[in-house]
């Protein structure tokens, strides 16, 4: 592990669950390589998760750590961060807990604004559960309960999470681990809601059924099919097409939900003017 | 003082809900034990809708008017569903421009035009709840009407004050009458 | 000392005024009847006390949302009825587990399902008992009057934060929807519990280690102690463990709370029971016809009580079987079709004949009704 960022982690815990060539480490280390790059208090960080392989990783991570319920990580989000406003939160979510049984709460926090940064590690599966076909698991791929291919449409979840009220909305994937660690650092100063969409790589659950021989296939592709949106601007339609944009895809202000409940407590509150 | 109950019915909008909680809030004031209930939802807002107040010197146990000493009645439908139940001896008073054809056999039955009243005498509907307070005070002397005109004071929006005690005082004369 | 005054006052209005007064400053809730008021009040309340208020996309949310908020060292409460209730199981469980302070109010309605929202119900007792899945500690109230709405939402606070057990607190649409003269305590005099709070060093802290109270010390989120919440099975660090052993210790410690503090947590009382020969044993508005209806019956000489448990999880259970040992029968109404009836009837079934008298149809029970039972068991 890189030395400095040892403090981040519960190093007894180590070392994880998960399985070998999963990208889930990429992803984790670049969520506290933003961390450590930014100006932020390590003992008001806290990192919040729901249920799915990503979500065991606040376990590992050296904060006030809450490992919730499936989907619900955003709901307890809320009540941490609005109880205290103080708190920098982080959420770890992966894509059948964050857009499958956790969508509702997922559009409502982005609606709300609240100031909450969300690393969504998508790996297109649901994973801890041996490989079962997920809201992000694209049409016609392959997994335990898509036999034949899924007939169901997949979600693009950043635009989701624009049109949901999101204000800072930017993708990464773990080869593209630089890009993403600045996206998650943009996504902590964005005051607001910020979703990171995190692409990773399950080679077991997902990579084998899908043609992916090995992990390295999976990042290659990753390499291949992605195009950095300041890239995209200046390239035909027909070279876009079937690939996906990576870097910061919406940043757009706009007022915060605690800190509007907090004038509204100023306005109100008894003894004020 | 036995408990006394009374029914407060009518449709939704005409205030009974609250006519019922300035009731019992007087009562409160007379320093009387007091319940108030009422009925809820879509009920509330059309079709027949009630609210009852117990009142007695002594400890209620029981929450619901099993059978009413008092029925306020302000519309047909409510006449309709509640007239017929009423204590032997009970009384029920009748919006007379709300009600036609009432009868009742076991109850003193008090008529008295109350929305009527309201619209021409004080040219406010919305009275009507009020005129109908002090009616059943007016009838019964159930709480003192300092407590009553203090309990309404208590309620109402201000800068009503005025046409609210307008309408109270006159309940209190037809109901005494 | 302010002066006290009598007022006309709803039961969710008590409700809300007793977890304000008892340091509640966090409130998240999705609407519902009939507790919609205690939400509505909350939210024009919270804010003017520093306090925050949050409508959640739903009722699995708002009971997440005050477990968060809790984590922060917060005092709160939520509160929904039937359909909601059932939603929030999940995470009623996830609190139970994790030993994080909340008070749940359901404002009962007739059951299942859509039932009648506006009609009274007890039907909610064994839910409250084992509505989240696994064996799991819960504490439940349950009040009959506007003033103990108002008391007893003070001493759910205060036992969520002394146990770290999630409390319910049994309204019913009959308590939660009347008003009725009460006269409350000033703020001063009553006695608030705060929870307990490390003092050790956090390199030394260990979230779940106790001593004999059983309870652990728990850390406010954002105070230097980097801890770990999860709703797996858990050491005393706090991370999760395979080991049966460790699931075992925490499962017995979790149930042992309950146990060893079941003194402590039930209330009751007894109503002209010293001569008793018939005992009722009614809760929640249900009490209120058995007192009316004992009311009636002392007035013909029968000489029959009643046993009013205020705690019904744990159910308060050494002083009803002494009452039943002299009591010749029992009788248990209640607004449901036989619920805390066995729980009863397996105290008292040695000691004197039980019978039940159920009514699930949205209506009261009525004193007359009870007053039936009692001459049918007397024939």
């Amino acid at each position: 592990m890189i030395p400095e960022l040892e403090k981040f982690f519960r190093v007894n815990k180590l070392p994880h669950i998960w399985c070998p060539g999963c990208g889930n480490g990429i992803i984790t280390r670049c969520l506290v390589e933003a961390i450590s790059q930014l100006d932020i208090d390590y003992d008001k960080t806290i990192v919040i998760s729901g249920i799915g392989c990503s979500s065991r990783a606040p376990g590992y991570m050296n904060f006030d750590t809450l490992h919730t319920t499936h989907g619900r990580a955003l709901a307890f989000a809320t009540g941490v961060k609005l109880a205290n406003p103080e708190l920098t939160v982080f959420v770890i979510t992966g894509d059948g807990d964050a857009t499958a049984i956790g969508g509702n709460h997922f559009i409502h926090a982005a609606r709300r604004n609240i100031d909450l940064n969300v690393i969504l590690y998508n790996n297109n599966i649901y994973g801890m559960t041996g490989g079962q076909g997920s809201p992000l698991t694209p049409t016609g791929h392959f997994s335990t309960t898509t036999p034949y291919g899924s007939v169901d449409r997949n979600f693009d979840i950043t635009k989701l999470a624009i049109a949901a009220g999101a204000t800072y909305v930017a993708r990464g994937t773990a080869f593209h681990d630089k890009l993403l660690t600045d996206c998650i650092k943009k996504g902590v100063e964005n005051k607001g809601f910020s979703l990171i969409e995190a692409i990773t790589m399950c080679p077991i659950s997902y990579g084998r059924k899908n043609n992916f021989a090995t992990p390295a296939n999976m990042l290659e592709w990753q390499k291949n099919n992605a195009i950095n949106v300041k890239a995209a601007q200046k390239l035909p339609p027909e070279k876009i097409a079937g690939k996906f944009l990576i870097g910061e895809l919406h940043n757009e202000p706009y007022a915060e939900y605690t800190a509007e409940y907090d004038k509204l407590i100023a306005k109100y509150q008894e003894g004020a003017k | 003082m036995e408990k006394i109950q009374f029914r407060l019915s009518g449709t939704g909008g005409q205030g009974l809900i609250t006519a019922g909680i300035i009731l019992g809030e007087a009562a409160v004031l007379d320093n009387k034990e007091v319940i108030q209930t009422q009925s809820y939802g879509p009920e509330a807002r059309g079709g027949a809708s009630k609210a009852e107040v117990i009142i007695s010197n002594d400890e209620i146990f029981y929450p619901k008017v099993s059978v009413p000493d008092f029925l306020l009645t302000m519309s047909q439908e409510a006449a309709k569903k509640y007239g017929q139940e009423i204590k032997e001896g009970g009384i029920i008073l009748v919006d007379s421009s709300m009600v036609s054809n009432f009868e009742n056999p076991q109850a003193k039955i008090i008529e008295i035009p109350i929305t009527k009243l309201a619209r021409e005498e004080i040219g406010k509907n919305f009275v009507a709840n009020i005129i109908a307070l002090g009616a059943i005070v007016g009838i019964t002397k159930i709480v003192t009407f300092e407590s009553l005109k203090e309990a309404v004071l208590n309620r109402i929006p201000t800068g009503s004050e005025e046409i609210n005690i307008k309408a109270l005082e006159l309940g209190l004369q037809w109901g005494s009458m | 000392m302010t002066d006290k005054k009598a007022r006309l006052l709803q039961g969710n209005h008590a409700c809300t005024l007793g977890a304000l007064a008892a340091g509640v400053r966090f409130y998240a809730g999705y609407p519902i009847t009939p507790s919609t008021e205690i939400a509505e009040i909350m939210s024009e309340e919270l804010p003017k006390l520093g306090g925050k208020f949050i409508q959640m996309e739903d009722e699995i949310a708002s009971m997440a949302c005050i477990l968060g908020a809790s984590l922060t060292g917060k005092k709160v409460l939520t509160a929904s009825s039937g359909p909601g209730i059932s939603l929030k199981q999940e995470n009623i469980g996830f609190a139970a587990m994790t030993e994080i302070p909340c008070v749940i109010v359901n404002v009962q309605r007739l059951g299942p399902s859509t039932g009648g929202p506006t009609s009274p119900a007890q039907g909610d007792i064994m839910q409250a008992r084992w509505g989240t899945h696994g064996d799991h500690p819960i504490i439940a109230l349950c009040p009959s009057s506007v003033k103990e709405c108002f008391d007893l939402t003070v001493t759910a606070v205060n036992f969520t934060e002394k146990y770290r057990v999630p409390v319910y607190l049994m309204l019913d649409e009959i308590v939660g929807h009347m008003r009725e003269k009460v006269v409350l305590p000033n703020p001063e005099e009553l006695e608030l519990v705060e929870r307990k709070k490390p003092t050790c060093a956090p390199h030394e802290y260990k979230p779940y280690a106790t001593d004999e109270s059983l309870i652990p010390e728990m850390a406010d989120f954002g105070t230097g102690y980097k801890w770990h919440v999860t709703g797996l099975f858990h050491d005393e660090t706090g991370f999760p463990s395979n080991s049966s052993q460790v699931a075992e210790r925490l499962m017995s410690r979790l149930m042992n709370k309950i146990e060893k503090y079941k003194d402590e947590i039930c209330m009751w009382e007894e109503i002209q029971t010293d001569d008793a020969e018939l005992l009722l044993v009614a809760y929640g508005c249900t009490a209120r016809s058995a007192q009316e209806a004992i009311k009636l019956l002392r007035a013909e000489g029968i000489k029959i009580g009643l046993f009013k448990p205020k705690t019904i999880w744990p159910f308060p259970e050494l002083p009803l079987e002494k009452l039943a040992q002299q009591a010749k029968h029992v009788i248990v109404p209640e607004m449901n079709l036989g619920q805390l009836y066995y729980e009863i009837d397996r105290i008292c079934k040695d000691k004197a004949q039980v019978s039940g008298l159920f009514k699930a149809n949205g209506e009261l029970i009525t004193p007359g009704e009870i007053i039936a039972k009692v001459k049918e068991v007397l024939s």
